[in-house]
């Protein structure tokens, strides 16, 4: 047995394992205030880091303003989203609103298409190079401080969740709605903010994601394992999307390292099916959660 | 009618979802810093009369179709339900609805968000927990695994931080055992006393609610059938058969069943 191979392929699967949790964050925040399961957080990701490159590449910013303008920019896309695709949707049924999820997905690519072609595109460098040793053990640069930054992000909305007046409106909102319309609160206002946060999230993970691994107009499929995630841990469930982010990371990267590429979709396919078969709602999920 | 009205409803008709009407031209008013019981039998309409007021009801798809609602001598058409609450109405719900994922503070939390947009208004959580030292010993637990009654309570609580000018509140006794009715209904004659907070009040329990109570209005099947003042309604004999259950054996009866109730009701009021 290699130790020191396994410890470093967990490390990276602890990695990846961040965005992941990331990502699933930024679904559960939109899940919890709108209900709304959102097929096009992977699209979300894609457009930050097309946004960062864009204004990074093509209009030659510094890299750290465009940073900041790219999570601006995604954070009044998604005020944009909530309030001309999804709020007028709310009330009707939940397969519907999925579907326009799914159509503002197909845009978003669409869009990214006609601006930047569909070929590979590279973020110009912004994250330190050296390579990072934790004792034995070498973690590829980018994966760490993307990490780094996942974990930061992580903790900063748990605070907020918990300690800021406004985390208690979501967390109200996401319990009953009717009573939090009747204790004063602007439900509405919930909603758009609860999109424009999970917005700027993704874009984020998403610079984070471009950054690692370069950008296509196909770099949305990171959704796809990002939905796994938040279908284990349980759609409304933010302690769920942490420890399935995790732990899907982990997965993915054990049976890649040792089974080959090709199983790490069957790996995470398979759990899934597994948790579904004997906890439907996810593993930290609410009970009456509609299934899709 | 000398008392100033803090909520006046001019015949207001209530539609559900485009097809089901439930409220039939029903008039009411609450005078300012009074308790007015609505009581009436199961499905007459007193949640929907609540939730017309509130505006809760477009949220399930119901619509007021006829009639007015004034608060404070303004017509409440066009508000949001949250603008209603900032501007001091605060229904309390029929069930509770606590946020129960999460804690007995946080539910109070929630509640201050009545007070935005008046200027320097501070929530007085001490004011609740003066007048339910339990929810002072539970604050920190989750509120769904409150009792009932502490529900309840909690549910009043956050009105309280809201600082309203009028209360409805929605058979705050439902599934209580009788001795915890008395105390949550001593709690509200004080509160409407101490705090001058006026209260609309719908209840099953008519007896209880027209001890508390000044005025009391019946309906039956969406419109007012008798009103009167409290002790008048209490010491009549019909209400006291159909409604207090102190008739034959205790047992419940429909108005709709006297032929001469709309007699009655000139003597009465
Ligand atoms: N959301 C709704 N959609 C359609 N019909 C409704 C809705 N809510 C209530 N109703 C109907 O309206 C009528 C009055 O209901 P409401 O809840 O106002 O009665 P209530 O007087 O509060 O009764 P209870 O004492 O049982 O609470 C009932 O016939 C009920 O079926
Ligand atoms: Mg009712």
């Amino acid at each position: 047995m290699d130790w020191l191979y396994l410890l470093e392929i967990s490390l990276a699967g602890i990695g990846s394992g961040g965005l992941y949790a990331l990502t699933g964050l930024s679904f559960v925040m939109i899940y919890k205030a709108t209900k709304v399961v959102n097929l096009a957080i992977g699209e979300m990701l894609m457009l930050g880091a097309y946004l960062m490159f864009g204004m990074a590449s093509n209009l030659g910013w510094p890299v750290w303003m465009a940073i900041v303008a790219a999570i601006i920019g995604s954070g009044l896309g998604g005020a944009i989203v909530e309030r001309l695709a999804i709020r007028p949707m709310l009330g009707e049924s939940p397969i519907s609103v999925f579907m326009v999820t799914v159509g503002l997905s197909s845009v978003m690519i669409g869009l990214v298409e006609l601006i930047w072609t569909a070929d590979q595109q590279r973020l110009p460098e912004f994250m330190p190079s050296d390579p990072v040793m934790l004792g034995e053990a070498f973690i590829p640069p980018k994966l760490f401080y993307g990490f780094l930054v996942a974990a930061a992000l992580i903790l900063i909305a748990l605070a907020v969740f918990r300690f800021w007046r406004g985390g208690v409106a979501l967390r109200a909102t996401a319990s009953d709605q009717a009573a939090a319309y009747s204790v004063g609160i602007n439900v509405p206002r919930v909603f758009s903010l609860a999109w424009i946060a999970a917005a700027m999230i993704a874009a984020i993970a998403g610079i984070v994601v471009g950054s690692i691994g370069g950008l296509s107009s196909s770099m949305g499929v990171f959704g796809l394992s990002v939905l796994v995630v938040v279908i284990v841990g349980g759609l409304d469930s933010v302690l769920g999307a942490l420890v399935a982010g995790l732990g899907i990371g982990l997965l993915e990267a054990l049976a890649g390292g040792y089974l080959g590429g090709e199983y790490k979709l069957l790996a995470t396919f398979s759990t899934l099916i597994l948790v579904l078969m004997v906890r439907p709602y996810g593993l930290f999920g609410t009970h009456e959660i509609e299934r899709l | 009618m000398s008392k100033p009205l803090v909520l006046d409803l001019n015949n207001i008709e209530v539609i559900y979802n485009n097809a089901v009407q439930v409220l039939r031209g029903l008039s009411l008013q609450v005078p300012r810093g009074e308790i007015v019981a609505l009581l009436g039998s199961n499905g007459a309409g007193k949640s929907t009369t609540l939730k017309a007021i509130s505006k809760l009801l477009a949220l399930e798809n119901g619509e007021l179709t006829g009639g007015s609602i004034r608060f404070n001598d303004r017509d409440t058409a066009g508000l949001a339900p949250h603008e209603l609450v900032r501007a001091g109405l605060f229904h309390v719900m029929e069930g509770r609805r606590v946020f129960e994922d999460l804690t007995v503070e946080e539910n109070l939390v929630a509640a201050t968000y009545a007070l935005n947009g008046r200027g320097n208004a501070k929530p007085n959580f001490d004011l609740v927990y003066e007048y339910f030292p339990r929810l002072f010993e539970r604050r920190r637990g989750l509120a769904g695994y409150l009792s009932g009654g502490e529900q309840q309570m909690l549910a009043i609580g956050r009105a309280l931080i809201a600082r309203p000018t009028l209360i409805l509140l929605d058979e705050p006794s439902l599934g209580l055992a009788p001795l915890l009715v008395e105390n949550i209904f001593s709690i509200i004659a004080r509160i409407n006393a101490e705090q001058g907070v006026s209260m609309l009040l719908v209840e099953q329990n008519a007896s209880v609610a027209l001890a508390v109570a000044h005025t009391g209005y019946i309906m039956e099947s969406g419109k007012v059938v008798i009103d009167g003042p409290a002790e008048k309604l209490a010491a009549d004999k019909d209400v006291r058969e159909f409604y207090l259950g102190m008739g034959h054996g205790g047992e419940m009866k429909s108005f709709r069943d006297i032929k001469h109730y709309k007699r009655r009701k000139r003597w009465l009021s």
